[in-house]
């Protein structure tokens, strides 16, 4: 049966990349030149008692094998580590940000899907007109602009208008809100982050409908459907798009990583208190372990994101075999 | 890219390719597409070599008050400590574009020569290194950026090794596909059975015929490097002697540029590495359409109607 043999290697991928990212965040954290210690802030010239005992406390006076054992087997209890600057445990002091992320991630996301491919399929459709024209001039614009540098530009532009920065109003809790309210609230801080995020993907999403749409449009069942004399809707929308949809799929789980990325940078500019602001943080404030699990959660969140196209690829199309 | 039926009765010539890197130039001369975008980018090149005469003013020179606006003296008004915007944006090029380049030629190296190898030997070869990549493309790109440059520290070299090193994979996976297709062609045949050792193959036969995809690929990895560039910068993980367009936004927003108004110590920056973006996408986009026949015609088409060309006979 193809459908097992198929979904069985795309698992069996998907772990093995687990392993890969794991490996590789202990590899970069503790196998680096120096040691965690040495480039801890404020332990340059710490007493070597004190520096012992911090070895013991890390574990770095155990061979390399040993140390990435147990990192593993921590890992699997759900142990990320404490935070060297507020010395909880690595994953409390994840959890509520991601919880922050993912709406303003999604909504950016949204945003930039379906402008995407509205502006991209009309573009390849018109090709050579002024529509097309003007869609590529946009999204090459929208794709050419560093993502921090387009926030603040939002920033320059809506300050006064919409909030510049964090997550609520701090004073919303002493006029006694309704959740109705509060949502509002969440959400207007949610749209500047949300719009510089979807407004550089909407760039790359365009650009890559648009040429994936004249991929299609030039095949000969195009040709053939125009000669049965269909409507030209029918055509892009039936037959052409859906057709085109397969590397917009792929493109859209592996945009995720720049997602992700984007969302450190965009987040950073609008202070807004998501995963990616903790890493902005913990680079400052030399947190490795708090580095560390930030960067494993968003490695894992694309692997995961990956092994879904993956899943939805072959849902779509039934040529593929494993 | 399927070879068709002319495989079967061998009559492609081996196509003349002598010096490749004509056909690249001739696609940036006639395509005005890449001509725009080749001029943006030689602009900003010329502008950063001839920095060191040009600018008017030193970058660590204060010139006047914190933040004074575009004046006739000064038409990019001065940053937080009182130094001339145009002067630092011109420095600032020079950076920019070091880190670009070195990055994208450290990715083209790796990813050229992974691509090549695993094309043309194919099998277990094929297997591991594809796998390699694969595993490279999924993670995350600026988080393991970020997290190497907090680890190794922020030099200048070390940042273009970051970034060269993991902006490989693209160039490595088209690499392939292309070679895969040129591997079975009957020239590459014919010097197989005339006697020619794999390096002769490789570096006389098909290295040449993907040269124009590689020039395009590393084009955009260009984009792709100072984008990252700026990122890094941006998170206070650039090299901290040295000043770049990155580091000009870093420096503004966290001097509250943004809170005093001072549109002038952000925009610019921005918009030349937005520019330079535009400009080697342009370039390295029309490459890769030039090269790829099938996105010359469109049955759906408003203007132009063109039959597809028969595959082979437009050899670019």
């Amino acid at each position: 049966m193809r459908g097992a043999d198929y979904v069985l290697k795309r698992t069996v991928f998907a772990i093995i990349t687990v392993f890969v990212a794991l490996t590789l965040n202990f590899v970069l954290f503790r196998a680096a030149p120096g040691d965690a210690t040495s480039s801890l802030r404020g332990c340059r010239n710490c007493t070597p008692e004190f520096r012992d005992a911090l070895y013991a406390e890390l574990g770095l006076d155990k061979s390399k094998l040993e140390q990435y054992w147990i990192y593993l087997q921590g890992l699997a209890q759900g142990d990320l580590g404490l935070s060297f600057v507020s010395r909880q445990p690595v994953w409390d002091e994840l959890r509520d940000p991601i919880l922050n992320t993912l709406p303003m991630v999604g909504l950016g996301y949204l945003f930039s899907i379906v402008f995407g491919i509205l502006v991209g399929v009309i573009a390849a459709w018109r090709r050579g007109t002024f529509a097309d024209w003007g869609g590529l001039l946009s999204a090459l614009v929208f794709y050419s602009l560093p993502t921090q540098w387009l926030g603040l530009m939002l920033l320059i532009l809506f300050s006064g208008v919409l909030p510049s920065s964090g997550i609520s109003d701090p004073f919303i809790e002493f006029t006694d809100p309704s959740t109705w309210e509060v949502i509002l609230d969440r959400l207007e801080h949610m749209i500047l982050p949300s719009l510089t995020l979807g407004l550089v993907l909407y760039g790359e999403y365009a650009l890559i409908v648009r040429s994936s749409m004249l991929e299609t449009l030039g095949e000969d069942y195009i040709l053939t459907a125009r000669a049965k004399g269909l409507a030209n809707w029918a055509i892009v929308w039936k037959h052409a798009f859906r057709n085109a949809l397969l590397p917009i799929v792929t493109l859209v789980a592996l945009t995720l990583g720049y997602v992700v990325a984007g969302a450190i940078l965009v987040e950073a500019v609008f202070s807004y208190p998501g995963i990616g602001l903790v890493t902005y943080e913990a680079i400052f404030s030399r947190d490795y372990p708090v580095l560390q699990g930030a960067f494993l959660i968003l490695t894992l969140s694309v692997v995961v994101a990956n092994y879904i196209a993956d899943l939805l690829y072959f849902r779509l199309d039934p040529r593929i075999s494993a | 890219m399927s070879v068709g039926p002319d495989v079967a009765t061998g009559d492609i010539p081996a196509p003349r390719l002598r010096r490749p890197l004509d056909a690249t130039w001739r696609i940036v001369k006639t395509q005005p597409r890449a001509t725009a975008g080749f001029v943006i980018v030689l602009f900003f090149v010329v502008v950063a070599l001839t920095a060191p005469w040009l600018a008017p003013y030193g970058v660590t020179e204060k010139v006047g008050p914190v933040f004074e606006p575009p004046s006739p003296e000064h038409p990019l008004g001065l940053d937080d400590a009182g130094v001339d915007m145009l002067s630092l944006m011109m420095w600032g090029a020079r950076v920019s574009l070091v880190v670009g380049f070195a990055a994208a030629l450290v990715a083209m190296l790796i990813g050229g020569t992974i691509g090549l190898l695993s094309g043309y030997f194919g099998g277990r070869t094929d297997t591991v290194l594809m796998r390699m990549t694969d595993y490279f493309l999924v993670i995350p790109d600026i988080p393991l950026m970020l997290v190497a440059a907090a680890i190794w520290g922020r030099s200048l070299s070390n940042i273009v090794i970051i970034i060269g090193v993991i902006y490989w994979t693209t160039t490595a996976r088209l690499i392939r596909s292309q070679v895969i297709s040129l591997r079975e062609r009957v020239y590459v045949k014919r010097a197989h059975a005339v006697g020619a050792g794999h390096g002769r193959i490789l570096f006389r036969h098909i290295l040449p015929q993907v040269t124009p995809l590689i020039v395009a690929n590393t084009v955009l990895t260009v984009a792709i490097a100072i984008f990252a560039e700026t990122a890094i910068a941006f998170l206070g993980l650039g090299d901290p002697t040295l000043t770049s367009w990155g580091k000009l936004i870093e420096n503004a927003f966290s001097h509250n540029a943004i809170t005093v108004d001072a549109w002038w110590a952000i925009v610019p920056p921005g918009i030349a590495v937005a520019l330079v973006i535009l400009g080697c996408t342009m370039v390295g986009q029309a490459i890769e359409d030039t090269l790829n026949p099938r996105l010359r015609v469109g049955h759906l088409s408003v203007r132009r109607f063109r039959l597809r060309p028969l595959q082979g006979t437009d050899q670019v």
